[in-house]
């Protein structure tokens, strides 16, 4: 047992896939000397040298684009997006070919690619650097989308999703990358495309991932003091959606919150909405009610925390679903 | 199977019209001939803007700004650059450009404003002719070619210039504006920033010749200018944006200086750069220069550098105290300036927003 950053984690998962397989690259700006400015590859250069730890010019087309060829060649690269506001650049290399080339091959070519992106507000930070853009790639099909919500996941989530033959985009919440939790090194994890209960309870299900599970388990806890029973959900994989320990859940508790902090309009709580809708119906005591980000642009840093869902807003939702 | 780093050994071909050690000398392309109050002026800028930026630094330590990224070292690139523009061109900035937004009339304090999180900048582009700032890393280069199109169009004498750093020069926006200005001769000049950084990056992880020699395989002249020298950057800029409007097509400026600071107050250098390094550039510094000068001259007494050191202190201090003024936004501004006409869903939101907060009040 080893008590563990989130950074730190994700950190020792990179370590550990770069030792199982000499193919596994990671490339990015900063991503060597300086380790990542969230120092998430911090000595990766030093101990498995600069063609395996790739500082890239500055250009994100550039690093996905590469990455291609890279795996093209037989690599597994892993990039890093230095902020969330920053993939848009790569947009068209991971939509238009990361995306679609495995199928364009009739299953000839495999992109092992991953494409990590640190998610999120809550830091103070200016524009462009808190952004939670993920509903843009679950919306596209060729893609698998994850989010790790704390050290422990983190760890096998991202050594997962290296040895992965699909291309994978994988969101780190940042502001949760100093968070610490004792990870035991050896210990396999759950497979990336399921989800997970962190929390049971009968009277609500709360679904969240990344950033968000920290602030719904943080609710349920308040909720329980005023006798409310509230499960909790870290989905983990956003695409494809572990719809069947979700509906299990929402078919026991009959009421659910979706909690992201990306808009709520035409935001992945909307598609989770319109499962549940589908798989609980005859179950559900409320509509599915979603508590998210606004349809603005991310607002400058000190109106961040009205955007962003806090546990006072989870609170009003599941009082709001707990009322029908 | 790294590059060679020859981009940083090649021999500097600055243009260099002040030494470091303060001696005037000449260049056969571009001469520059300024009256005593005009370069005490200069010299005023400097001081000042290296006033403003330390001030925002140390607000920034005490927990007043969420970041700033400080201009240490490039003030002569940014005021000479920033004082070669007629009120007629328009000027497309970075995040570091605040000598430049000086030269412009933009009072500091928004610029704070950005940095403290009230708002992402907020200033009248159009009244300054100083665009917002970009944190996307090369994005604005298109924005002012298109500018330097409708100019164009317009028939007009103006010319846009645009700031980007030497890691910017590796983006597909940037490469495609080269393009774009040489195609359409757009009046445009491409201020690039050297300072031989970005973020932990040397330049050789972005490009194996000088950047300058970069314009000419898009098809426009390119010059490296010494950017610690702020006469050498006025005439250089001064003659790019007449070229410019007066319909010679772009020009690329490769300013050659060094970031002194960190990249940001996040940012920490000694994990990627060694410290002789900035001990070298310390001695090249743009303002030590000018004040040289101004004395080897007799162009300034000690009564004049008194008095700018005293304006500085009370611009320092004023900025302190509207930084700490500045109202924290109201929650209604969220949904304010979206858009530009009524909108449902905004409305929608705001309103249900507002009432979810008034809940609090009963
Ligand atoms: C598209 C994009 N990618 C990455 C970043 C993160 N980032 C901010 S500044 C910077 C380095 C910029 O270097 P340079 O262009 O030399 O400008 P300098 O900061 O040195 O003035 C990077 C990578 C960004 N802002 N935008
Ligand atoms: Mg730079």
């Amino acid at each position: 047992m080893t008590v563990l950053t989130l950074a730190k984690a994700l950190n020792e998962g990179l370590r550990a896939a770069m030792d199982a397989d000499p193919k596994v690259l990671v490339m990015g700006e900063d991503v060597g000397k300086l380790g990542g400015v969230f120092r998430v590859t911090d000595g990766l250069q030093k101990d498995f040298g600069e063609d395996r730890v790739i500082d890239t010019p500055l250009a994100e087309s550039g690093i996905i684009g590469t990455a291609i060829g890279l795996a093209l060649r037989g690599y597994r690269p892993v990039c890093e997006i230095q902020f969330d506001g920053f993939v848009f650049p790569a947009a068209d290399q991971i939509i238009t070919q990361l995306a679609k080339m495995p199928l364009r091959s009739l299953g000839k070519l495999k992109l092992p690619v991953v494409v990590r992106i640190p998610c999120g507000g809550g830091i103070g930070a200016v524009e462009h650097h808190s952004e939670s853009p993920e509903a843009y790639f679950t919306h596209t099909g060729g893609l698998r989308v994850v989010a790790c919500s704390n050290p422990v996941d983190a760890y096998t989530m991202i050594q997962d999703a290296v040895r992965c033959d699909d291309p994978i985009v994988f969101f780190e919440p940042k502001r949760r990358y100093w968070d610490k939790a004792d990870v035991e090194l050896d210990a396999p994890g759950l497979p990336l495309d399921k989800a997970k209960v962190v929390r049971t309870g009968s009277d609500v299900t709360l679904l969240a991932y990344g950033p968000m599970v920290k602030t719904c388990l943080e609710s349920a806890a308040a909720a329980e003091e005023d006798g409310r029973s509230v499960e909790v959900i870290d989905l983990r994989s956003l695409s494809p959606l572990d719809m069947e320990v979700i509906a299990a859940s929402v078919n026991r508790t009959g009421r659910c919150v979706v909690v992201h902090e990306a808009p709520v309009f035409t935001g992945l709580g909307g598609e989770l909405a319109a499962r549940i809708s589908e798989a609980c119906f005859y179950r559900l005591e409320s509509p599915v009610l979603r508590v998210g980000g606004f349809s603005t642009p991310y607002p400058p840093s000190r109106l961040e925390d009205h955007y962003l869902p806090d546990l006072d807003r989870v609170l009003d939702a599941v009082d709001r679903v707990l009322a029908y | 199977m790294t590059a060679p780093t020859t981009g940083l050994t090649a021999p500097p071909e600055l243009v260099q019209l002040l030494t470091p050690e303060g001696e005037r000398i000449e260049h056969p392309d571009y001469h520059i001939d300024l009256t005593a109050e005009e370069v005490r002026s200069l010299y005023r800028d400097l001081v000042l803007v290296r006033r403003i930026d330390l001030e925002a630094v140390a607000l920034q330590r005490q927990g007043e700004l969420g970041l700033w990224a400080s201009l240490l070292g490039q003030e002569a690139a940014q005021v000479g650059s920033g004082r070669a523009l007629t009120g007629v061109d328009m000027a497309f900035p970075t995040y570091r450009e605040h000598g430049v937004a000086w030269c412009r009339g933009v009072d500091p304090i928004n610029l704070l404003g950005l940095f403290r999180g009230v708002n992402h900048g907020g200033w009248d582009p159009y009244e300054h002719n100083f665009h917002l700032y970009s944190i996307v890393i090369g994005t604005q280069t298109l924005h002012a070619v298109g500018y330097a199109m409708g100019i164009q169009r317009d028939g007009a004498e103006a010319a846009s210039i645009v700031y980007f750093g030497d890691g910017a020069t590796s983006q597909g926006d940037v490469n495609e504006s080269f393009i774009w200005a040489s195609v359409f001769n757009a009046p445009v000049v491409f201020f690039c920033q050297n300072n031989q950084w970005a973020i932990s990056e040397p330049l050789e992880k972005q490009s194996r010749i000088p950047l300058y020699k970069r314009a000419s395989g898009f098809g426009f002249p390119g010059v490296r200018v010494d950017g610690n020298d702020v006469f050498a950057c006025l005439a250089v800029t001064r003659k790019a944006l007449a070229d410019a409007r007066a319909g010679q097509g772009p020009t690329m400026v490769e300013a050659f200086t060094y970031r002194m600071g960190a990249h940001t107050t996040s940012d920490d250098p000694t994990r990627y750069r060694v410290a002789d390094e900035l001990e070298a550039w310390k001695l090249k510094d743009p303002i030590e220069r000018v004040k040289a000068y101004l004395f080897r001259r007799e162009l300034a007494d000690q009564e004049f550098f008194d008095k700018v050191e005293a304006e500085a202190d009370l611009l320092g201090k004023e900025l302190r105290r509207a930084c700490l003024a500045l109202p924290d936004p109201s929650p209604e501004a969220l949904f304010e300036h979206v858009y530009a006409e009524p909108h449902a869903l905004m409305a929608e939101e705001r309103e249900q927003y507002l009432s979810y907060l008034a809940g609090f009040e009963r």
